[in-house]
């Protein structure tokens, strides 16, 4: 079978990349203060970039501006130089801190979100079971999401956010409160989708994971980026005095 | 206490007997109820869940029209429903009233506001929980009222529930707009009203313990449906 396009002389296109992420001159504040910026910052197509910070440096909220949930007071965040739309919200995703489960069966759960991505059929059960396994899932897909433990059911948040090959995914503190064996298995699930071409985006507090999973840093600190570096040099040689003290584990304010 | 006596013995007689008079009105009784409740949910949830979930100016005092319509008098129901479905009203030429389909209109408007209201607040609880998740999964307001209704189903069960039991034991209305004619509109309640007025008591009384066996049968089915779904659901 030949391809209509080739046939037509048409070069297939792929649809244009959603990436470089870019926030400029980002605020957020309601009545009780500013909770962020200004914040310009630009995000790259590859790799893994950790925001950094200590509690309340604003990393949460600057995660969600970046994703769309919040609208900022002033600024912009544009992707590829355009607004978000809904194309571009089909291909990014997001886990959350306190992972949303559907008070669906596990299973659901992923046909849910593979349903939005426009599986349908033998493609859809078929995917199913691949992220079930992936996610070490597959003895409790008929058990109801809301049962499992925590790390059961961040993996699932985890898998349900990759099923739809997101380019681009957020995570807000993705290992929180969890026990070491979770935070493994969620971490190998995120490389693996790293090194599959998935750009990830991390707020953690958590230097250790941060170490692990990030390419590059963005140190936020009182609601502004601080620094941004690759993981190496901001590790290795931090370039502010509120980047070294956070390092060194002194609480920076 | 006798007069408790006699009734207890009176009601499983009927019901023991195979009375064709109760069957008719008790059949009669449920058709009305249930068509009305399901035509309420079928308005009432999705009017809940937008409620529940879209912002808009004014939409506080719907929250709050919507509260205040749970506790509409059936009587006053009757009465507009009654207007609307007189000769003189605007739906006159439908010759409706006195009909068991007047009754089911009746018991509609008022069930209806007691779905919607339940409901909005059902799914506003559990859309707080999701709200981010499924604007990040890019799922559109629709969509977003479509799986909070479907994951509150079984709260939503109570909710029906809930508004069967006020249509099944509301007389003011049906016997407004239904007229309370004996093997055309006779339902229960309006069957107590009739036996209570012509000094019946026991029959009256008999009649309501009956009553109050089937909206308990009913509760009781549903609940146990509920648990089988549930079980067949989540395995």
């Amino acid at each position: 079978m030949v391809d209509l396009s080739l046939r037509l002389g048409v070069v297939a296109a792929g649809p244009q990349p959603i990436l470089p992420l870019a926030a400029s001159h980002l605020t957020y504040a309601t009545a009780s203060g500013t909770w962020v910026g200004p914040v310009d910052l630009t995000i790259g197509q590859t790799g893994a970039t950790v925001v950094l910070g200590p509690n309340g440096a604003g990393k949460s909220i600057l995660l969600r501006l970046l994703h769309g949930l919040l609208e900022p007071t002033t600024g912009s965040v544009s992707w590829n130089g355009r607004p978000l739309d809904r194309d571009t919200r089909r291909r990014q995703a997001m886990v959350f801190q306190d992972p949303v489960v559907l008070r669906r069966s596990v299973a659901a759960n992923l046909r849910y979100a593979l349903r939005i991505h426009g599986f349908r059929g033998a493609a859809l059960r078929d995917q199913v079971d691949e992220w079930l396994c992936r996610a070490g899932l597959t003895q409790l897909a008929r058990r109801p999401a809301t049962v499992l433990s925590g790390g059961e059911k961040q993996r699932l948040a985890v898998a349900r956010a990759l099923c739809g090959r997101p380019e681009v995914l957020f995570l807000d503190e993705p290992g929180a409160n969890l026990d070491g064996a979770s935070i493994i298995a969620i971490e190998d699930l995120l490389r693996a989708a790293r090194d599959g071409g998935t750009k990830l985006i991390l707020v953690t507090h958590d230097l250790n994971q941060a170490r692990r999973i990030a390419d590059d840093v963005v140190f936020m600190v009182a609601g502004k980026a601080k620094e941004r570096a690759p993981a190496s040099q901001f590790f290795d040689a931090p370039a502010t005095d509120e980047a070294r003290a956070f390092i060194d584990g002194r609480i920076v304010l | 206490m006798q007069d408790f006596g006699d009734a207890f013995g009176l009601a499983f007689g009927l019901i023991l007997g195979g009375d064709p008079d109760l069957a008719e009105i008790v059949g009669l009784s449920l058709r009305v109820t249930l068509i009305a409740v399901a035509l309420s949910c079928a308005i009432g949830f999705p009017l809940g869940a937008a409620t529940a979930i879209m912002r808009f100016p004014g939409r506080q005092g719907v929250v709050v029209a919507m509260n205040a319509l749970m506790g509409l008098p059936p009587v006053v129901v009757g009465l507009l429903v009654y207007m609307l479905l007189s000769n003189a009203g605007p739906l006159g030429v439908l010759q409706l009233l006195y009909t068991p389909t007047a009754m089911i209109i009746a018991q509609c408007v008022l069930v209806t506001p007691i779905v919607a209201a339940l409901t909005r607040q059902t799914v506003e609880d559990l859309a707080g929980e999701y709200d981010e998740q499924l604007r990040s999964l890019g799922v559109g307001v629709s969509g977003q009222a479509a799986t909070l209704l479907w994951d509150a189903r079984f709260s939503l069960l109570t909710t029906a529930l809930a508004g069967f039991g006020r249509a099944i034991a509301e007389v003011g209305a049906v016997i407004t707009v239904g007229g309370n004619i004996d093997h055309v509109t006779r339902v229960m309640t309006t069957a107590i009203a009739v036996e209570t007025s012509k000094g019946n008591l026991g029959l009256a009384l008999a009649l309501g313990i009956i009553l109050i066996l089937l909206a308990m049968a009913v509760n009781g089915l549903a609940m146990t449906l509920r648990s089988q779904w549930m079980g067949r659901v989540y395995g």
